[in-house]
């Protein structure tokens, strides 16, 4: 039987990141290998340490690999130079962070805009920001919005290009239960209604269960790589 | 042992120090100017004031046309007259080998075994000459230097008809002309005028003047009554042909000598506050920035016990130490300028000796301005600092809060990019920081304009001097009134292809109690060569009445068009004529009255005379004209207007330029300063959202823009700021260095504004690019972790 199945969005082999700080040397990454489908959403677990920041960063286009390849569909990233890195995320990556990092003098659909500038095809601020349920609150500054909106102006701006790869660090980590809910559900509706491949970063064990497969990393290393036989939604999770 | 928080004072400067740099040297060059115009001018002052006590300078000075000597003693019975000193003195023509044209010489005659006589010339080289030998004379050592007339040298000079050769037997310096310049030029000239003491005898065989003199100069009493001595000495000299007493504030050495000290102390005065102020605010915005980034750290350390005082101690101690290296770089750089200056003014000055003062009074004082200003700049971040309680200082601050407003409907209509709404947001949310940026830099810009508008100045009088004023190229002053047909006389000297005659005289000119000595020009109609002027307005048509003041005489005599004047004709014949004031005009330079010739012979009663003679000459005869001038021996006089243009630009390249020079780069370091600072603030503040644009795939180019483009939208506005600011600047510095001999034009030109705004547009530009530099090493993934 011929496999059907779409390449990888991502792959990578054997990838090692060494950051050296004088004479100290940290392995942040010993060798992971994995990939990332078409339309699927993986929670990245570990512990503090274990160098899930650092791979979200390798895969996001921030930073490069010490050893090991990097490919994005069927482009090597592990060695382009910062022009291309720049133009990678700017066509094919959307990024959504523990602190929101919208831009204060920005209104919220400014925000968006910013992204929808430079983008080649992307969605309206006006669309991109209803599909996180903020349309009555476009018009509002960042601090003017809880921490919750503020988080879902971060991933309206985050999907508003079509991007082909959503990467979350701790998008909830700085929220309560109730806010923490509403962007999950905001990101599972983009992963479900657009197909784009998500990565979400979380210390919370039980966000696990909302994704379509999780990824353990310990020490550098991947240590549990399994599909989940079934998913939660978003409001099942408890905190 | 240090203790730990003076150790974090000393690497928080570390970590700050290009901005300490950048705000030290905003600081400094206040202080720089302010210790240099202060510590040259007292100098200069204590210099002059030793020079002239050890060397006996007169107080007061008259001439007359012949005084018997028994007069003099009746002049020291005067009450207030403490000695008085007659001697002869006249000009003649010189023939210097080397030279093609003629020199002038002032002569003035050595009494014999003078020595308790007063303005005691100062003997260089050589030796004076020997009583008995009538053909040897000391010249001044400018005139010597300019000639290589060493010791022993001769030359011939016209004395009363006759041309002699004279034996050069030493090098002098006199406490009279510290400051020389021949009659009827307006610039010094060491090659075409010197000095020649001749012994009394030898002098007063060329006057035949046995037994009597022609110049008195008189040493007044502590607390003489300057004005009542002068009365008494006119009434005595006034059978004798006295011209008038005049005291040290007409002599025309002691006059630009004080002029151009008066110009050095506003110079001290009128600049330093602009850079003071700008400094402060300086310190104001980057210690503002730097305790807010310390918030957590202050808030620990009250957590930890320290006081309120000590923390608030501890940033004024940071604030102190900018202050200390601003005034440390002020004081070094101001001793350095010091030394530039005193070099030039002693090139102009001829003074002996130089005493150097460090004007101990004016160090002191910039320095307590300039910790002061830092002080003050520091105090409202370090109050804010200190008040805060120490739980709410350890959290991190709550994100600026925008408001939506009519400034941003405005702009959305726009249709801007987000990048540019970036920029324009920022600079409405934080007014106050912007205008510090706005400020700065329209001072560095005022600062320009008011400097390069100093050519504008140099170039409307050279215009108004040269090209329009004095067409001729030769004058040559009489040495006695002529009848008008002089002027065809002149017609026979080589290459003369125009000549007009004019009348000079010495006047005194009376408004009541306030008098000033003065030249009264009459000029003849249809007068094409030597023109009246005025600075603002151009060619000035005489009236056929009356008389036409420049502008700065006639504020010293506080008088008006219309107003009635009395003009006191200061030689033969000595009489005083009431005539009308009818035109006052503006002129920089040289503070004569005008009046036609037809109404001046008119109210005199004489026929029309000529004293001056203005030659247009055929170039290639000019020297055949110089060689026989020095033979003429009617004539006192010979200025080559071309020489004295030369000299004139050649004082202004060597002075003016430094002066620029020293201006372009203090204008330019404020710009640099200004924006460095502002540029690393925001830096310091935005990262996080700069790197956030980066994260999202903006290029470095157009992340740049967002720092780039807000400082250098804030300088473009503010180079028409400048502009206005430069406009006033000009105009206080018209009047900080306008004294009674020399009056700035009032005029700024387009390439001044244009200098300007250039100059400074680079320097934001080269400081922001500098800063930008930054953007590239940030750490695209940490920027995003840290929370500010």
């Amino acid at each position: 039987m011929i496999d059907a199945a779409p390449p990888p969005v991502f792959r990578l082999a054997d990838v090692t990141r060494v950051f050296r700080t004088g004479t100290i040397e940290v392995r942040a990454l010993r060798g992971v290998t994995l990939s990332l489908n078409e339309h699927e959403m993986v929670v990245l677990l570990g512990a503090s340490g274990s160098g899930k920041s650092t791979l979200l960063n390798i895969m996001g286009g921030l930073d490069l690999p010490t050893e090991g390849k990097v490919f994005f569909r069927d482009r090597d990233l592990s060695g382009a130079s910062d022009k291309r890195l720049t133009a990678f995320r700017r066509d094919h990556v959307g990024f959504v962070f523990q602190f929101y990092n919208l831009v204060p003098s920005l209104t919220a659909r400014e925000n968006v805009a910013l992204v929808t500038e430079i983008a080649r095809d992307p969605m309206s601020p006006e669309e991109a920001l209803d599909r996180v349920g903020l349309t009555p609150r476009m018009d509002h500054f960042p601090s003017e919005l809880s921490g919750g909106e503020q988080q879902r102006v971060a991933i309206a701006r985050a999907i508003a290009k079509r991007p082909d790869v959503l990467l979350c660090d701790e998008p909830t980590g700085a929220l309560d239960s109730k806010t923490g809910v509403q962007v999950l559900e905001a990101l599972e509706e983009v992963n479900r209604s657009l197909g784009t491949a998500t990565i979400l970063i979380t210390h919370n064990a039980d966000i696990q269960r909302i994704a379509h497969r999780v990824v353990v990393l310990a020490d550098g290393r991947v240590t549990r790589d399994e599909v989940n036989a079934r998913r939660i939604s978003p409001s099942q999770v408890t905190w | 042992m240090v203790r730990a928080l003076d150790r974090k004072l000393l690497r928080d400067l570390g970590r700050i120090w290009a901005q300490t740099v950048a705000i030290a040297l905003v600081l400094g060059c206040g202080i720089m100017v302010m210790v240099a115009a202060h510590a040259t001018q007292s100098s200069l002052v204590q210099t002059q004031s030793a020079y002239y006590d050890r060397h006996r300078f007169a107080d007061m000075f008259v001439s007359a046309t012949r005084v018997p000597q028994p007069l003099l003693a009746e002049l020291a019975e005067i009450d207030g007259v403490a000695w008085v000193d007659g001697r002869i003195g006249f000009h003649s023509v010189l023939d210097i080998d080397g030279m093609d044209a003629p020199a002038i010489g002032r002569v003035l005659s050595l009494p014999p075994g003078n020595a308790q006589g007063l303005n005691l010339p100062l003997l260089r080289q050589g030796r004076m000459p020997d009583p008995d030998r009538l053909d040897e004379v000391a010249i001044n050592e400018p005139f010597g230097q300019a000639h290589g007339l060493e010791p022993g040298a001769r030359f011939r000079a016209v004395l009363n008809g006759q041309l002699r050769e004279l034996t050069v037997t030493g090098w002098l310096l006199s406490p009279e002309f510290i400051y020389t310049m021949a009659p009827g030029t307006i610039m010094p000239d060491d090659r075409s005028f010197g000095l020649i003491w001749l012994n009394q005898p030898a002098a007063a065989a060329v006057k035949d003047m046995q037994g009597a003199v022609n110049e008195i100069s008189l040493r007044l009493m502590r607390g003489a009554d300057e004005r009542a001595v002068m009365v008494a000495v006119d009434r005595l000299l006034d059978p004798y042909g006295g011209t008038g007493a005049y005291g040290r504030d007409r002599q025309s050495s002691h006059a630009f000598l004080d002029s151009e000290l008066q110009q050095l102390g506003g110079l001290a005065t009128y600049l330093p506050p602009v850079f003071l102020v700008v400094a402060a605010f300086l310190v104001n915005m980057v210690l503002g920035r730097l305790i807010a980034l310390e918030r957590p750290q202050i808030g620990l350390m009250r957590a930890l016990g320290y006081s309120r005082t000590e923390i608030g101690m501890h940033y004024f101690k940071l604030a102190a130490l900018i202050g200390v290296i601003g005034v440390g770089l002020g004081w070094g750089f101001g001793w350095l300028l010091r030394e530039g200056m005193l070099a030039l003014y002693m090139d102009f000055f001829r003074f002996p000796f130089l005493l150097r003062d460090i004007a101990p009074g004016a160090m002191l004082g910039s320095a307590a301005l300039g910790v002061g200003a830092v002080g003050l700049g520091a105090a409202r971040a370090v109050m804010a600092a200190i008040r805060l309680p120490p739980a709410e200082a350890m959290s991190p601050p709550a994100p600026p809060s925008f408001a939506r407003g009519w400034v941003d409907r405005a702009m959305a209509a726009l249709r801007l990019r987000q990048t540019s709404m970036m920029i324009l947001r920022s600079i409405l949310r934080w007014p106050g920081r912007a205008m510090i940026t706005l400020l700065g830099v329209s001072t560095s810009v005022g600062v320009l304009v008011s400097s390069y508008f100093l050519f504008d100045a140099i170039d409307v009088v050279q215009n108004r001097v040269f090209e329009q004023g004095n067409r001729q190229h030769v004058t040559l002053t009489l040495a006695a009134p002529a009848p008008e047909h002089a002027v065809l006389d002149a017609y026979t000297l080589p290459g003369v292809l125009r000549a007009e005659g004019a009348y000079a005289a010495p006047v005194r000119l009376i408004n009541g109690h306030r008098s000033r000595t003065s030249a009264l020009m009459a000029q003849f109609p249809g007068a094409t060569l030597a023109r009246v002027m005025d600075d603002a307005t151009g060619l000035v048509e005489l009236p056929q009445t009356g008389v036409v003041l420049p502008d700065l005489v006639a504020r010293h005599l506080h008088i008006s068009a219309g107003d009635m004047i009395e003009v006191e004709l200061l030689t033969p014949p000595r009489e005083t004529l009431t005539l009308p004031v009818t035109q006052i005009i503006q002129q920089g330079l040289g503070g004569e009255a005008y009046i036609a010739a037809p109404a001046l012979f008119q109210a005199m009663r004489i026929a029309p005379q000529v004293s001056q003679i203005h030659l247009r000459v055929d170039p290639p005869e000019m020297p055949a004209l110089q060689h026989r001038l020095k033979t003429v021996p009617a004539i006192a006089g010979v200025s080559d207007w071309a020489q004295v243009r030369a000299q004139f630009q050649a004082e202004l390249d060597d002075g003016m330029l430094t002066m620029v020079l020293i201006y372009t780069v203090i204008g330019v370091l404020i710009a640099i300063g200004v924006v460095y600072n502002a540029a690393r603030i925001q830096l310091s503040e935005r990262a996080h959202e700069l790197a956030s644009l980066r994260v999202m795939g903006f290029t470095r180019f157009e992340v740049g823009f967002v720092l780039v483009g807000e400082m250098m939208l804030l300088t473009l506005v503010a180079v028409p700021l400048g502009w206005l600011m430069g406009y006033a600047f000009a105009q206080g510095m018209v009047d900080a260095v306008s004294t009674d001999v020399v009056q700035l034009p009032f005029a700024i030109s387009r390439r001044t504004y244009a200098l300007a705004a250039l100059a400074v547009v680079a320097a934001s530009l080269a400081a922001v690019l500098l800063v930008r530099r930054r953007l590239d090493r940030i750490d695209l993934a940490s920027a995003l972790k840290a929370r500010e």
